[in-house]
């Protein structure tokens, strides 16, 4: 009897108890008709072939474990960003479970979105009484200030058209005339998250500015993209801001929506950017993005409206924050303080600290575009060598930016750029030309446990670890945190290497 | 918010009609129906005849839009319950890349296996469906898929082709595919309509998927098998957090041979085989009655509904199982009620002083809304509220038997509408899913998922019992909960005017 009061065994123990092993062999010789050890272990050694890799490459129908999630995910996560905003999903209603739950699971946050709830009667004659009728008890049971709409494959295959719908909805009663509904097409079978929270942050800026005249002032609007780590970040991003006294408009800010404390309240609504200062907006100089991939319609949109541009790859590490605030100081007039001077100095010199550590390690990094661009570029600058970047939603247009990122230093030399490929290629990569470092999502984690390489988690989504997204990877202060969570599994592995027992040579106190 | 514990009936019939007051008039009307308080036995049933409370609700009619429903499709039904925990198939998301990357290892159905090589639930194959896709169909693309993954996995078993939405709209023809496909590999491939839009919840992908069971699984093949007159199947086990391991556990130790397990840890063999069994001992009534009605029908195995949430719920269903088999299986059967007693004894004389007379609130999906009642009873807490997600009406019936009278009953409860009642009732606990935990929390009421376990488990069995005892308790009794107000906000007036 393995359990007992006093030591209550979970699953993680539970078995490995002599009950359970002897339960699951006999099992297994009995009943599950299983292929021939042997055979397991040749096929498990054929994986970590040449031959297989090819064999792998060469697929071109099969998707098996792409590093990717579909458009609507990115709208739900941009409505979060605006104030008092419920998303309202116009499909069936199993997808909005999953968005929901997808965001919790990362944040440990409640994450708030309403379904039409289109079923087989809507699949045949379109979903506009689900519209009428989901917008209505939407706005009458939830009380927001702005209800964000976006579309599901389903109601895109039928092709319902939002604009008309939400206009009859309006007409029928189902929220007030100059109630706020933007909405956006957000097709699954389109791009991916990166692109689903574009066409939603546009979709939020033309409802505000469509039809309105600008009238120039100074400020400067900054959208930060789609990014699980926004909850620490753009409070980061504000303290920069604020420090060098920038007049700005933060455009889809999440950070306190996906960051409520706890007190006795559930807050359904926290935070964004108000819907006042969105309006505003349209007067800005210029609408900066900090993450090119996530914005590329949103950002053109602006430049119509009579806008200057720039977009980044998110700032994370030594350049890219270099970059950003230049730019931002050039377009705000506003000098670029000597206490961030000092921040940076202090990150150059924790580089210089731990650089015996980082130098010719390296690395493979999977995840959104811009983000793996940015972890790439830190790298380099720490004398890591990127060896393997991969993107699965990246394109043939961001694998050329790679490239040219990466011949831009030596230590990127012989880096290979995967665009479009997923997790189960970059297994066979990884077993064929293997690296120090895995950087990524908690997807990674089974590429860990397989390759041996350790992970690092520093983007979306991390489901296995906590609070990582509370703290800032942009900008000089989040590099270094960047930095100590890379140093920390260095330093791990060089401990584990060495305490094997009998081998506990190189086992030291001071590193 | 009050803090005000309602508790009796009366207060709880004001309470849904304050909560229905909220709604449009005509969602408010057809809400109701949904909604109800248990009554005693005697007020159910006048005449005396049912010994049962009833729990009269609509259920499995469409949610309305515009609500945080937390109900999934069809498409979570079949792939994220039914067929995904099957682990020498490969299990193809057919359509946009999204449905299989949030179902993709969130339910913690555990497998022993070496995963990609002769095991596959925790990858996630879609066909990653682009624009030329929906235009053109999927056909084609299908049938190079599953070449493609015979390269890549050929110690597989099979194919699950589990369809997404747009499959279903744009007219594809995967049944095609998967008869020509199984010609041409000599593989089970098994083409299911889950597509996300039928029916109203994930209910019916459940009934699908036990239906491509029965038309693509059974009697496909000769099967070799020699059997005993004690052997079982567990159905409608997933394995969460290894539950149908330690309900295995059980039903081996009084001397029965399990000879499938459905779906939890499966291999296509267990399930071709299961018609040779003797009983089909079924856990989660709602997502596979179907198939076991039709064993019955077509293959004489009568089918059992058991409970092993739970000391008195065990004892009872080993009991209730062993009476199936004869005197020398019952001896067992008390031998293992009576060798686990004092574990239970020591588990209740730890944990129930700590959890006596806490409420709970439940809001969950198949069978736990009623299943886990007495495994709370057990010790000593009690549920003043339940629902599921995605029952029917004979859930509802059965849940008759666990609840008491006066107990707040809620189908396809809204967001809107379960917070309300957690903030009206404030329960010492509520046991639901993620999407509920945390607005719960920040309530500052405990919480437990019930339908991951949070990370833990098991829950099934006697091993799995001191599991769910340990964390009722981790849950209600730890310090965090007495934080949540600042000193300054709780006594300390002087601070107060000094800072306004």
């Amino acid at each position: 009897m393995p359990q007992s009061a006093e030591k209550v065994l979970d699953h993680a123990k539970l078995f490995h108890e002599p009950e359970y092993q002897e339960m699951f062999a006999r099992k297994r010789e009995q009943f599950e008709c299983p292929n021939s050890a042997d055979a397991v272990a040749e096929q498990t050694a054929y994986l970590k072939s040449w031959e297989y890799r090819e064999k792998n490459l060469a697929r071109e129908a099969a998707v098996i474990n792409p590093a990717k999630a579909c458009q609507p995910l990115g709208a739900v996560f941009a409505a979060a960003g605006f104030e008092g905003t419920l998303s309202v999903v116009h499909g069936s209603q199993g997808c909005v479970s999953y968005y929901r739950s997808h965001l919790s699971r990362h944040f440990k946050e409640p994450c708030s979105a309403v379904s039409t709830s289109m079923t087989e009667d809507a699949a045949v004659f379109g979903g506009l009484n689900n519209m009428i009728d989901g917008l209505a008890n939407a706005y009458k049971l939830y009380q927001p200030k702005m209800l964000a709409v976006s579309t599901t494959c389903m109601a895109e295959v039928i092709g319902d058209d939002l604009h008309a719908f939400i206009e009859t909805a309006r007409q029928k009663g189902s929220v007030p005339q100059d109630f706020s509904v933007p909405f956006a097409h957000t097709p699954a079978f389109v791009g991916s998250h990166v692109d689903g929270y574009d066409v939603a942050v546009k979709g939020v800026l033309d409802h505000f500015w469509k039809g309105k005249t600008r009238v120039a002032n100074g400020k400067i609007n900054i959208i930060p993209g789609f990014d699980g780590f926004c909850v620490g970040n753009n409070r980061e991003l504000k303290r920069i801001l604020d420090v060098m006294g920038v007049e700005y408009t933060l455009i889809q800010d999440a950070s306190e929506q996906f960051d409520t404390p706890s007190d006795g309240e559930y807050r359904m609504y926290d935070g964004g950017t108000k819907l006042a200062d969105v309006a505003d907006a349209l007067n800005a100089k210029a609408t900066i993005s900090l993450q090119h991939w996530c914005t590329r319609k949103t950002l053109d949109y602006a430049a119509d409206a009579g806008q200057e541009t720039a977009s980044f790859n998110y700032p994370l590490g030594v350049g890219a924050t270099d970059d950003l605030l230049m730019k931002i100081s050039e377009l705000s007039g506003k000098a670029i303080p000597d206490s961030i001077t000092k921040e940076r100095g202090r990150l150059v010199d924790a580089i210089a600290d731990s650089q015996a550590y980082l130098h010719g390690k390296k690395y493979a990094i999977f995840g959104d575009p811009d983000f793996v661009y940015a972890m790439a570029r830190f790298v380099l600058e720490t004398g890591g060598e990127p060896t393997h970047v991969l993107a699965t939603n990246g394109t043939t247009a961001w694998a050329e930016d790679m490239k040219k990122l990466l011949a831009s230093s030596p230590f990127g030399k012989g880096c290979q750029v995967w665009a479009g490929k997923d997790l189960w290629h970059l297994r066979s990569i990884l077993f064929t030309e293997p690296v120090d470092l895995l950087v990524g999502s908690s997807y990674g984690k089974f590429l860990e446990k397989d390759t041996g390489i350790p992970l690092v988690r520093l983007t979306f989504p991390i489901f296995d670890r906590h609070h990582h997204h509370r703290f800032p990877v942009i900008g000089y202060q989040g590099a270094l945190r960047v930095l100590t969570s890379i140093l920390d599994k260095v330093f791990d592995k060089l401990d584990a290497d060495a305490s094997k027992p009998g081998k506990d040579v190189s086992f030291d106190l001071t590193r | 918010m009050s803090r005000d514990i309602e508790t009796d009936a009366a207060s709880k019939e004001k309470l849904i009609e304050d909560v229905l007051s909220a709604y449009p008039d005509k969602f408010a009307k057809r809400r109701r129906k949904h909604l109800a308080v248990s009554k005693s036995p005697t007020e159910a049933a006048p005449d005396g005849e049912s010994a049962l409370s009833e729990c009269d609700v609509k259920s499995n009619i469409k949610s309305i839009p515009g609500v945080m429903t937390i109900r999934g499709c069809a498409y979570a039904g079949s792939k994220g319950v039914v067929w995904g925990p099957v682990k020498d198939l490969v299990h193809i998301s057919h359509g946009p890349v999204g449905c299989g990357h949030y179902s993709g290892s969130q339910r913690r159905n555990y497998y022993n296996g070496t995963t990609g090589v002769d095991a596959f639930v925790t990858l996630h194959v879609t066909s990653d469906f682009q624009e030329r896709d929906i235009v053109f169909g999927g056909d084609k693309k299908l049938e190079k898929i599953i070449d493609e993954l015979e390269v890549m996995f050929p110690l597989s078993r099979g194919i699950t082709i589990q369809s997404e939405c747009p499959v279903g709209l744009i007219g594809d023809d995967i049944e095609a595919v998967a008869k020509k496909k199984n010609k041409e590999i000599n593989k089970t491939i098994i083409p299911v309509r889950c597509e996300g839009f039928r029916g109203v919840s994930q209910s019916l992908g459940h009934h699908i998927a036990n239906d491509t069971i029965r038309d693509w699984v059974f009697d496909k093949k000769p099967i070799e098998f020699e059997g005993t007159p004690y052997d079982v199947n567990i159905i409608g086990d997933y394995n969460i957090g290894g539950d149908a391991w330690a309900s295995r556990r059980l039903l081996e130790e009084i001397g029965l041979r399990v000879i499938g397990m459905w779906s939890g840890d499966a291999t296509l063999a267990e399930m071709e085989r299961a018609p040779k069994a003797k009983l089909n001992l079924i856990h989660c009534y709602r997502s596979m009655n179907y198939i076991c009605r039709h064993m019955e029908e077509k293959h004489g195995v009568h089918w059992l509904e058991y409970n092993f949430f739970g000391p008195s719920q065990i004892a009872a269903s080993l009991r209730k199982i062993a009476k199936e088999f004869g005197p020398e299986i019952e001896a067992n059967a008390e031998k293992v009620i009576a060798k686990y007693q004092p574990m239970v004894d020591a588990l209740l004389a730890k944990f129930k002083p700590r959890l006596e007379g806490k409420s709970v609130m439940l809001y969950v999906g198949g069978l736990r809304p009623r299943h886990v009642v007495d495994a709370y009873t057990d010790l000593g807490m009690e549920i003043v509220g339940t629902g599921y997600e995605f029952a029917h009406n004979d859930d509802y019936q059965r849940t008759g038997h666990y609840v008491k009278a006066g107990t707040l009953i809620y189908d396809d409860v809204t967001g809107y509408e379960l917070e309300k009642f957690v903030e009206k009732i404030r329960p010492d606990l509520v046991g639901s899913g993620i999407k509920e935990k945390y607005p719960v929390q920040k309530m500052g009421i405990p919480f437990r998922q019930m339908h991951s376990w949070d990370y833990s488990g098991p829950y099934h069995g006697y091993d799995g019992f001191a599991i769910f005892a340990r964390d009722m308790d981790l849950a209600i009794n730890n310090p965090v909960w007495g934080l949540f107000t600042p000193p300054w906000k709780k006594s300390d007036e002087k601070y107060l005017e000094a800072a306004e």
